[in-house]
């Protein structure tokens, strides 16, 4: 693997941190799981947190407006629809941004993200099945001249209820 | 596993996001043609079966402030893994918990988890407590904290 030089990577001051409202906490909080599969679900949860469904529905498209949720969904267990890898690449420091540009412009890749090592670019592609997948990375291969490093899941050990927000 | 037409079209129309307004299921059922109670029977279904682990609000760690996101790579001995990997899984601030395959020479670590935190002193602290407290010492570990993100959104299967 070529040396990369080392980089000086901003050291990262106390995070900005959104102001929220109480009911804006806990809908954030306590509806990560447990979300009522029901006919109204914004509804049942305005009655459980004692508020209006139209307050729950408006403070919901507020976050989502502001970027703090993605969405209001499922989250899918790995390998049970469709598959997916982690994926590393070693890139020097000088074609970075346009690497990870050609990257994201994939429609397979979620995530793609710089991270302080010489694996510098970490991404996540998703497709159908494997076939597909394998076509992806070596397309990403030829295109960037440059060898991905693929890191299927192999066991996961942590069922992924989400985030407890605050702690 | 296999899915039916139905079911890949529901997962295609649910993957970016349920609507947001008092009737959400009508409304996802009128594009699929299918009655309200039929599209929650078959969401239901796919929670029951294990290919939904869970269903609600997909938070954004970095727009709530959780800007130092550690992924902590750790190169485990293959026989201690699952044991390693659960109890590292327990702890409240380690969101994944994962073994994927080494690649040596040059990624000797087989274990993947991360923390997500308010800035990377405490992330370190917290990398701290974890070696201390399941006794990690010995483990080779290393800190790969994000930089820029160049995309983030959920992942589209279908």
């Amino acid at each position: 693997m070529t040396a990369i030089a080392a980089r000086r990577y901003p050291v990262m001051t106390r995070a900005m941190e959104p102001e929220l409202s109480s009911l804006e906490k806990r809908l954030l909080n306590e509806y990560q799981k447990g979300f009522p599969l029901t006919e109204t679900p914004y509804a049942d949860i305005a009655r459980e947190l004692g508020t209006s469904e139209a307050l729950v529905l408006e403070i919901l498209k507020k976050l989502k407006d502001r970027g703090y949720i993605s969405r209001v969904g499922p989250v899918f267990k790995p390998r049970k629809v469709g598959t997916s890898t982690l994926a590393a690449m070693a890139i020097p420091e000088d074609r970075l941004r346009q690497v990870a540009g050609i990257i994201s412009s994939y429609k397979e890749v979620n995530h793609n993200y710089e991270r302080e090592h010489a694996f510098n670019l970490w991404f996540v592609v998703t497709a159908r099945d494997a076939e597909h997948l394998r076509r992806v990375l070596k397309d990403m291969e030829e295109r960037t001249g440059l060898p991905i490093m693929d890191l299927p899941l192999e066991q996961q050990f942590h069922i992924d209820l989400g985030f407890p927000l605050w702690c | 596993m296999v899915l039916n037409d139905t079911e890949q079209q529901l997962i295609g129309l649910i993957q970016s996001g349920l609507p947001l307004c008092s009737r959400p299921w009508a409304e996802i059922g009128q594009q699929l043609n299918l009655a309200e109670s039929e599209v929650l029977q078959q969401v239901r279904s796919l929670q029951e079966r294990g290919l939904i682990k869970r269903f609600g609000l997909v938070v954004r760690h970095h727009e709530l402030g959780y800007t130092a996101n550690a992924m902590v790579v750790w190169d485990v001995p293959d026989d201690q893994v699952r044991q390693v990997g659960e109890a590292l899984g327990r702890h409240d601030c380690v969101t994944l918990c994962y073994q994927r395959p080494r690649r040596l020479p040059q990624w000797p670590y087989n274990l993947f988890c991360m923390i997500h935190g308010k800035d990377r002193e405490r992330v370190l602290e917290t990398i701290d407590e974890l070696v201390e407290a399941e006794g990690l010492q010995d483990i080779a570990h290393e800190v790969l904290f994000s930089g820029e993100r160049f995309k983030q959104r959920g992942a589209k299967y279908l």
